[in-house]
């Protein structure tokens, strides 16, 4: 598989770049700064690019911008951002073209490394994956008239696990209970919710997210 | 100093408009008209004793030291009596602020007290004041009631002769009145001379005290007095909220990131040392480890977004405060328009002052919609919060609206909360501060 990665920390592209190597994956490229990863992208295109949100000259938000703008030329190329904080905002504007092909991951999660490797393969099938963080921010948001609040906490644990982008085997296997178990309670949060129902894991996790980001 | 706002501004042909000058017109008429024969009494009343006393406790210094005690006193009965005229004046479009030195806690008769009073030119400028302002007040007060109050009764001659209350004597030009035509005329007549005297009092009363305001308000030193005190304080208090908040980021670094990045490396090490002896061990230590690091960046993220928000770096404040927008359990309206760069310091404590509003959303108040409003004017940054929520805030309760306040007092910032209890709460904030270049957002930054 090939990946772009935009890290400007050398220390931290080697690592990631070591890393991935490691797990059979082909970086073809990796840039240091916001200018040179969209025109790296287009001409790589790669099967997923892992992209630092804060890169030079500006040190703002250069590389969330390069993903949006490369995935507005590129339509559901398969992007990972990383970021040492995550962001309800930027989660958004990730999410907000819907084609999936996404993951937005605090840096952290890099360390445990099976799961970040997992998650970058995920993204790159077209899967999307947000940081537990973000949902967990999602979730906290209450808000009167929450239909959220008519969740059983079981259900409310599926629906996180959801939108960090597992699919209902994963899902079931962390929270030792069969897969049948699981749609079951899948079916409920969705009817609780008012979404149509779906069995494409990615479509599912876009439409939870949207429910939640709206 | 506030500019007056005499004359009324000219008619214009908008009927409403004109409407509503002609009632602005009556309103100031009739309440100058009311207060005059007030301000004249308090002239004569109390400026003149108050000059007599001054002048008796002045001549009384050789003597025994006797207006050494008494002049301080006195001066303390002139300054309520000269407030009393300040407020007035504020009611006639004059504002004069306090000049007075802030008085030494220190009991009457002591030398520091009469040094204090002797030192503030403020008190011999309420001295000088007194004489001229008894004038002023007792003959422009007097006038614009009298000839106001004339008018009216012309304008009533006639129903008061019927019922007897006046006599058959005269009004006007036409003295002694000779018939009832005459009598009639007084209508006009005092008319035109109510019409004068609504218009005259008002301006009268606004001359004596841009008069007053000559005398009482503060001199130039004076002002440069209370401004550096002001600066001085203010100044006081962002240096210790800065090494309040220092420390507090020292310590969570000690007991946080810094310990646990400790336990980390022992672990590590410990898991170096297993590797050979007990693998099992080894890879149950790293996996420690590695939980240890997660929590340590989890540390540093909170005391970053503490220090400085990444999100208020990368998207500047407009975004940073859609970001907090997002995460209040309420509609958060935003309506943000400043076409330009902050200075970063202000940039920065206009986004805690808001987290902190919208944060007391959340905790108190229970609202379902708020609105932040954000307008540049040209010398300050304005903005406004406002919820439907409960209402009843308190800023001298919590500590975190007063917290804003402090910060924003280091910019010479002010915040106002209006919050009746049953809602709704609006927290005003003002920052004075320039806008640089022109916006270049860092959002819309090429990739």
């Amino acid at each position: 598989m090939r990946v772009v990665i935009a890290e400007d920390l050398a220390l931290l592209r080697d690592g990631l770049t070591r890393l991935l190597q490691a797990f059979d994956f082909e970086v073809v490229g990796s840039v240091d700064n916001g200018p040179s990863l969209l025109p790296a992208l287009m001409n790589h295109r790669p099967d997923v690019a892992v992209v630092d949100v804060r890169l030079p000259p500006t040190f703002t938000d250069e590389g969330l911008q390069a993903a949006v703008a490369a995935r507005t030329e590129l339509p559901g190329l398969p992007i990972l951002v990383l970021s040492q904080h995550v962001e309800q905002l930027y989660a958004r504007e990730l999410l907000t073209d819907g084609a999936g092909g996404v993951g937005y991951l605090l840096k952290d999660r890099v360390s445990n490394v099976g799961q970040f490797i997992d998650a970058v393969r995920r993204v790159a099938a077209g899967g999307t994956v947000m940081d537990p963080e973000v949902v967990a921010q999602l979730l906290a948001r209450r808000r009167r008239d929450d239909p959220l609040a008519d969740l059983t906490p079981r259900e409310r644990e599926v629906l996180a696990s959801m939108a960090e982008g597992r699919s209902n085997a994963a899902i079931a296997t962390k929270l030792f209970v069969t897969e049948k178990a699981i749609s079951k309670h899948i079916n409920n949060i969705f009817s609780k919710l008012g979404l149509p129902p779906s069995d494409d894991d990615n479509r599912r996790v876009l439409a939870v997210l949207a429910y939640l980001n709206s | 100093m506030v500019g007056h706002n005499w004359p009324v501004d000219e008619a214009t042909v908008d009927p409403r408009k004109a409407v509503a000058l002609a009632r602005q017109w009556l309103g100031r008429g009739v309440r100058a008209a009311l207060l005059a024969p007030l301000v004249a009494v308090l002239s004569l009343g109390v400026n003149l004793p108050l000059f007599i006393l001054s002048v008796v406790s002045l001549a009384l210094m050789p003597v025994l030291g006797i207006g050494f005690a008494l002049f301080p006193v006195v001066t303390a009965l002139v300054r309520p009596a000269v407030g009393v005229q300040r407020r007035l004046a504020r009611t006639f479009g004059v504002d004069i602020p306090r000049p007075y030195r802030p008085v030494p806690a220190v009991p009457y008769g002591t030398w520091a007290r009469f040094r204090h009073t002797v030192t503030d030119p403020a008190t011999w400028l309420d001295f000088a004041w007194l004489l001229p302002g008894a004038i002023t007040g007792f003959v422009l007060g007097l006038v614009g009631f009298v000839v106001t109050a004339y008018g009216l009764e012309g304008v009533l001659h006639v129903p008061l002769l019927l019922y007897g209350i006046v006599d058959w004597y005269g009004y006007g030009v036409f003295w002694p009145m000779d018939n009832a035509f005459e009598a009639w005329l007084a209508l006009p007549q005092g008319a035109l001379l109510l019409v004068i005297g609504l218009t005259a009092a008002p301006w009268l009363l606004w001359v004596h005290y841009s008069f007053a305001r000559f005398f009482l308000s503060p001199t130039r030193s004076a002002e440069l007095r209370r401004r550096v005190q002001r600066l001085t304080e203010t100044r006081a208090d962002a240096v210790d909220t800065q090494a309040a908040e220092l420390r507090r980021i020292e310590r969570d670094l000690h007991d946080g990131a810094q310990a646990r990045l400790v336990s980390l490396s022992m672990n590590i090490g410990l898991a170096e040392e297993l590797m050979k002896r007990d693998p099992d061990a080894a890879v149950r230590l790293l996996a420690e480890a590695r939980e240890s690091s997660g929590a340590a960046l989890a540390d540093l993220r909170s005391l970053v977004r503490g220090i400085h928000p990444p999100v208020l770096a990368e998207r500047g404040l407009d975004g940073a405060v859609h970001a907090i927008a997002l995460a209040v359990p309420a509609d958060v309206d935003l309506d943000i328009d400043v076409p330009g760069d902050l200075p970063t310091p202000v940039e920065s404590a206009a986004y805690f002052a808001v987290a902190e509003a919208l944060a007391n959303i959340a905790k108190h108040s229970g609202a379902r919609t708020a609105t932040v409003h954000m307008r540049h004017t040209g010398e300050a940054l304005w903005i406004s919060v406002t919820d439907d929520g409960a209402g009843g805030a308190d800023p001298a309760a919590g500590t975190g609206l007063r917290g804003i306040e402090r910060r924003l007092a280091a910019f010479d910032g002010t915040m106002v909360v209006v919050s009746p209890p049953g809602g709704p709460t609006v927290v005003t904030m003002e920052l004075p501060c320039a806008l640089s270049s022109p916006k270049t957002s860092p959002s819309s930054g090429t990739g």
